[in-house]
């Protein structure tokens, strides 16, 4: 392999690294999710359609910026309340199935009330964001993605210090633990559901930009998540930092892998690529990366 | 002796409508003693102090007959975080402290979920901390890498975070040295003693619960059975045998 293939090589992996940061993005709605409530929400991939069509339809109807931005996040605050009130109270309880099909029935509702609040139509989102390659070192980096993963990281810095250094995220990490002794010691489950549904919301609606600004916000915007499913497989359903990880490592494979081994079976497989990368990992290692590691002594 | 704090008046207990886990218990807790309920395994000791805590709904259970008071109010009008700030404190059975979470997080959580403010939960820690010294030096240790004895000083630590009134104690002594068990018990004592502080403490070791409490109650297939003084029940030896399985007083 000589220099400029080596270069060349490198700029595939950065640029599948970058993409990866905005997997995990997506990845991470789930997670907070997932370690409150037990489950997977299906609906994930909903809210992150109905945010962005949300803040492009008021775009369009000449809402300033910062204004609509603003307007979302309430939106989706207020979403997440209403989930918390109307879906997970009067199922407290009950099994994670019960919850799972609830979540199923959810996206559904949200994915129709979107469309039908603001039409089918395909939008065009522009951030505002160039998106010119810029070279350093003799690679070429895309300017859009350094600035989405720029963006993704500061979220997950947000976050992780929300969870980190304040009373609702301790009792965020306290029920993750042990839910039965969290409401036991008094803590107040639907409060803290509904914080955690708000942070998926506005989750969701970061990811809904960024994805939105790159692939036009429509209804197949709500499967982006299928990209999250292999990176949740891999790093783990209950982990935060397993979600990053994950989605670096799937973005990087996946770009390395269609051009190094696409062209032996035909080209095209960066879109399913990563499922195999998720079911060797169900093979080997179930929990995935970094999943619920029990932390016990015997 | 003093005022009624706590009464179980003909309690039945039903888990999911069909299993019936106890059948008219009654038991009197009175301000600022500590009371012990005893009884072997599936006796129904804790499902009597979930009752208390109206925590029996999370585990789709309910009271299907007789009544719980705390202060002359039926517990199941209040919701187990209301409890908790009205200074009805659960320590669960098996310590539950949060693992991935320090011991110092394992504190302060307990004085979250009583809603204090953070003057109150530095004050709440060094009391802690002067009651079980040990924990200061693991405070920074994640709670699941730490011994038995520790995590049951944290679970009951946790528990006084909350400011209780009156504590709703679930097998202190499971799995824990003849030592440690001592050690706990007599802490409990002197938090018993120095601040008033009621105990209603389920145990299987009647030897060191009978020690300590003043009066007790033997439950049996989920009714009550014999109740009394501890110092009376502690002499009689058919207690021990038929219920007990003839433990002996540890230390």
């Amino acid at each position: 392999m000589d220099w400029f293939e080596f270069l060349f090589a490198v700029e595939v992996a950065v640029g599948g690294l970058l993409s990866g940061v905005m997997y995990a993005l997506v990845a991470i709605g789930f997670v907070l999710i997932y370690k409150t409530s037990g489950v997977l929400n299906f609906a994930q991939g909903a809210m992150v359609l109905f945010a962005a069509l949300t803040f492009v339809s008021l775009v369009e109807r000449e809402v300033p910026f910062a204004l609509a931005l603003v307007v979302t996040l309430v939106i989706m605050g207020l979403l997440g309340l209403a989930i918390e009130r109307t879906v997970l109270r009067p199922l407290a309880n009950r099994s994670p199935m019960t919850l799972f099909m609830a979540t199923l029935g959810l996206a559904w509702v949200i994915e129709g009330g979107a469309q039908l609040i603001w039409g089918t139509q395909v939008h065009a989102l522009d951030l505002g964001i160039s998106n010119a390659p810029f070279e350093i070192g003799g690679i070429y980096i895309s300017n859009f993605d350094l600035v989405a993963a720029a963006i993704a990281l500061a979220l997950v810095i947000v976050l992780t210090s929300f969870f980190r250094f304040t009373r609702t995220g301790l009792s965020f990490r306290a029920v993750a633990d042990d839910t039965f002794a969290a409401i036991a010691i008094g803590l107040r489950l639907n409060r803290i559901q509904a914080a955690v549904w708000t942070a998926a919301g506005v989750v969701a609606l970061v990811a809904g930009l960024l994805w939105g600004a790159r692939l036009g916000v429509q209804f197949s915007l709500s499967l982006v998540v299928l990209k999250a499913l292999p990176v949740l497989v891999l790093g783990g359903f209950d982990s935060i930092a397993g979600a990053i990880v994950a989605g670096l490592l799937i973005g990087a494979s996946e770009k390395l892998a269609e051009v190094y081994i696409g062209p032996f079976v035909g080209g095209g497989i960066e879109g399913w690529f990563a499922y195999v990368v998720a079911l060797a990992v169900l093979l080997i290692r179930p929990q995935g990366l970094f999943g619920h590691k029990i932390t016990e002594r015997f | 002796m003093s005022d009624t704090i706590l009464q179980f008046d003909d309690v039945s207990v039903r888990y999911s409508g069909s299993i019936t886990a106890l059948s008219g218990v009654s038991l009197t807790v009175r301000q600022g003693e500590i009371a012990a309920l005893l009884g072997g395994n599936g006796a129904g000791k804790t499902t009597l102090l979930k009752a208390a805590s109206n925590l029996l709904p999370a585990e789709r259970g309910r009271i299907t007959g007789g009544r719980i008071t705390f202060r002359g109010e039926d517990v199941t009008r209040t919701s187990p975080d209301a409890h908790i700030r009205k200074g009805l404190v659960p320590v669960l059975e098996g310590r539950r402290l949060f693992r991935s979470l320090t011991i110092e997080e394992n504190l302060v959580s307990g004085a979250i979920g009583a809603g204090l403010r953070s003057a109150d939960i530095r004050r709440g820690l060094e009391e802690v901390y002067s009651f079980f010294p040990r924990l200061k030096e693991r405070r920074q240790s994640r709670a699941g890498l730490t011994s038995g004895g520790e995590q049951q000083m944290a679970a009951i630590g946790r528990g006084l975070m909350a400011r209780p009134q009156v504590f709703l104690l679930d097998e202190p002594s499971m799995g824990l040295a003849p030592l440690v068990v001592a050690e706990i018990f007599e802490t409990l004592s002197r938090l018993n003693r120095e601040t008033g502080l009621t105990i209603l403490v389920a145990e299987q070791n009647s030897a060191v619960a009978l020690k300590h409490a003043a009066h007790a109650v033997v439950i049996g297939n989920g009714r009550s059975t014999i109740t009394g003084l501890a110092a009376d029940l502690a002499q009689r030896d058919d207690i021990r045998e038929a219920y007990l399985g003839g433990a002996s007083a540890p230390a």
